[in-house]
């Protein structure tokens, strides 16, 4: 059997979207992440726009644009907050870059290694949260409650993975 | 040098974009404060187009929803409405017997603020609106609602729901405006708690709790008091609710403090409607002082009906008191039946007439068979007697001494009177 190469890997399994897809699924993912925690107060604990992030990342397998991805997202959502505009927006962007570079890697279809990189990126993204508000903006009544962000962590996972079949739906091979 | 970028283009794409979001970070941080705008142009600028993108789809969601559930609690789900009424009507009624009760302390109260000259703000202006959107994120308590400058509205004016306090709005698009809530670790309050009168500043945390922790131990502390707006952060004027004390515990944070957890009197997570506050004014306003007025009749209404109660209550208790001891001379005679006199004419009574019970007469002693100087009747009136003269009975004990030349004549003991057989009683009415 012939092994394959690095190249050959990310040449074989590299995905393309639409670019409606591309365009209006992360906004939908705001969209929704702004609207439901209206009627459904608890809905604010999930982080959709990441859970967008972190497939697209993952399926087009290019650090850039897992970054530029990241960026964008965490943009927009800061702009409908109160936050200095750049505090998701940086915090995505690391994790689009570093989730691309992962799904390099691994294989990355597996429902288990969905699991494990919603579940792990979850809780990188309150890190990186923690770290710019509190180190960077230097908010000093800004924590990191642990069980607060494993919980979100868990509900982000179970969330993913459907989203992630749904949207696997709309992937073109090149 | 061409391989190098190639080769880490990655990682520098990554640097470049994070770099370049950090210096906007310092300078959204470092700029200057400009009043009235919690933002600089061009972030507003970039906020308004991201909110611009967005509400006008959860204007439309919330519409859908909203129209739903109104055609659906308007016109299907009818059921205990006219129950629903009736409560409503009998709380109406409740509320303004409070009203009446609490009108001539407000009165007077107005009258020595003016008296000593108290600054005193009173709404004036209000602006409904509808939640239509969130952050999306439990790390900034911000709502969307569906008015912003187009109706007036500008930063820094107070939110409120008819419960409670609600936030201010921190930044106005034309069409849709943000609400910080006062759950925000950002946002802060000037309360006052309401049986102490501890004056206190209130703010959010990013949990999403709202506490007090500029206020040492004290005893007079409790939880369930009740908190108030203090007026003194210029935004929310003075006495609106804002919520009770919850729990009260040494703040680890902010030694020797407390955190004084409060529960808000609105529910901040579930917000439907909320009314912006646009102007203020020192007087009360026309409808306050209709209603101040109108208090003010009722509660004097309810003075003379009281008074009236109380006189006719006076006027029934002296019936029922001479009620009683009409009854008791009954009894006594009752139990008495000698006392009863057989000669005494029966009078008929008359046809409808109340049957006319009559009074026996008082009890008169037997006669006396030995009488002597306390025997009833024996005495003689004080104007017939002289001083130093001796009675009929003294005369009999003692010898009498002799009188000087002066002396008013002796008084003649009069013979003791038989006691006369008792007479009937006229009959009383």
């Amino acid at each position: 059997m012939r092994n394959r190469s690095y190249t050959s890997r990310r040449e074989l399994e590299q995905h393309t979207f639409s670019p409606a897809v591309t365009l209006l699924v992360p906004l939908l993912a705001i969209l929704l992440q702004s609207f439901l925690p209206k009627p459904f107060p608890r809905f604010a604990i999930l982080d959709l726009p990441l859970i967008v992030v972190l497939f697209f990342a993952v399926s087009r397998r290019s650090p850039i644009a897992g970054t530029l991805t990241g960026a964008i997202v965490g943009l927009l959502q800061d702009a409908l907050t109160n936050q200095p505009i750049g505090v998701n927006g940086m915090a995505k962007s690391a994790i689009g870059y570093i989730a691309a570079s992962i799904g390099l890697q691994v294989d990355v279809e597996s429902p288990l290694t969905r699991i494990v990189i919603t579940f792990g990126f979850s809780l990188v993204n309150s890190v990186l949260l923690f770290l710019i508000d509190h180190r960077l903006l230097g908010l000093p009544d800004f924590h990191l409650l642990w069980g607060h962000e494993l919980l979100r962590a868990c509900a982000n996972t179970v969330v993913a993975i459907p989203i992630f079949f749904l949207l696997d739906r709309s992937k073109r091979r090149d | 040098m061409e391989s190098f970028f190639v080769r880490f283009k990655n990682v520098l794409v990554l640097v470049a974009i994070l770099l370049a979001q950090t210096i906007g970070l310092a300078i959204q941080v470092r700029r200057p404060i400009e009043s009235g705008t919690p933002d600089s142009h061009q972030v507003t600028l970039i906020r308004y187009w991201v909110a611009a993108a967005v509400t006008p789809f959860e204007r439309f969601f919330h519409a859908i929803g909203y129209n739903t559930r109104n055609a659906w609690s308007n016109y299907v789900n009818l059921r205990g409405v006219h129950q629903q009424n009736q409560d409503l009507q009998q709380e109406i009624a409740r509320l303004r017997l409070e009203q009446a009760a609490f009108a001539e302390d407000a009165i007077q109260g107005h009258r020595l603020q003016a008296l000593l000259a108290f600054q005193q703000n009173y709404i004036a202006s209000t602006v409904a609106a509808q939640v239509i959107g969130t952050s999306g994120t439990d790390l900034s308590r911000l709502i969307y609602i569906d008015k912003g400058a187009d109706y007036g509205l500008k930063p820094d004016m107070a939110v409120i729901t008819p419960d409670g306090i609600v936030g201010k709005i921190r930044d106005v698009f034309p069409r849709t405006a943000q609400v910080l809530l006062i759950s925000d670790q950002t946002s802060g309050a000037g309360v006052l708690l309401a049986s102490t009168r501890i004056l206190a500043i209130l703010h959010g945390s990013s949990t999403g709790r709202v506490q007090i922790t500029n206020l040492t131990a004290d005893s007079r502390i409790k939880p369930g008091e009740t908190v108030l707006t203090s007026g003194g952060d210029q935004i929310f004027p003075r006495g609106l609710p804002v919520g009770t004390i919850e729990s009260i515990a040494p703040d680890p944070d902010h030694q020797p403090y407390t955190a004084i957890r409060i529960k808000p009197a609105a529910n901040l997570s579930q917000l439907e409607e909320v009314l912006i506050i646009t102007g203020t004014k020192s007087t009360l306003p026309l409808a306050a002082q209709k209603d101040l007025a109108a208090g003010a009749s009722t509660a004097q209404a309810q003075a003379a009906a009281q008074a009236a109660l109380k006189a006719k209550a006076a006027a029934d208790a002296e019936a029922a008191a001479e009620a009683t001891a009409r009854s008791a001379a009954e009894v006594l005679s009752d139990r008495l039946p000698s006392l009863h006199d057989p000669n005494a004419p029966a009078t008929p009574a008359a046809p409808g007439a109340n049957p006319i019970v009559p009074i026996s007469p008082a009890p008169r002693p037997l006669p006396t068979l030995h009488p002597d100087r306390y025997t009833p009747g024996d005495t003689p009136p004080a104007s017939s007697l002289t001083p130093g003269a001796r009675t009929h009975y003294e005369n009999n004990a003692a010898p009498t001494p002799a009188l000087p030349d002066n002396a008013p004549p002796r008084v003649v003991q009069k013979p003791r009177q038989t006691p006369q057989p008792a007479t009937p009683a006229e009959p009383q009415n």
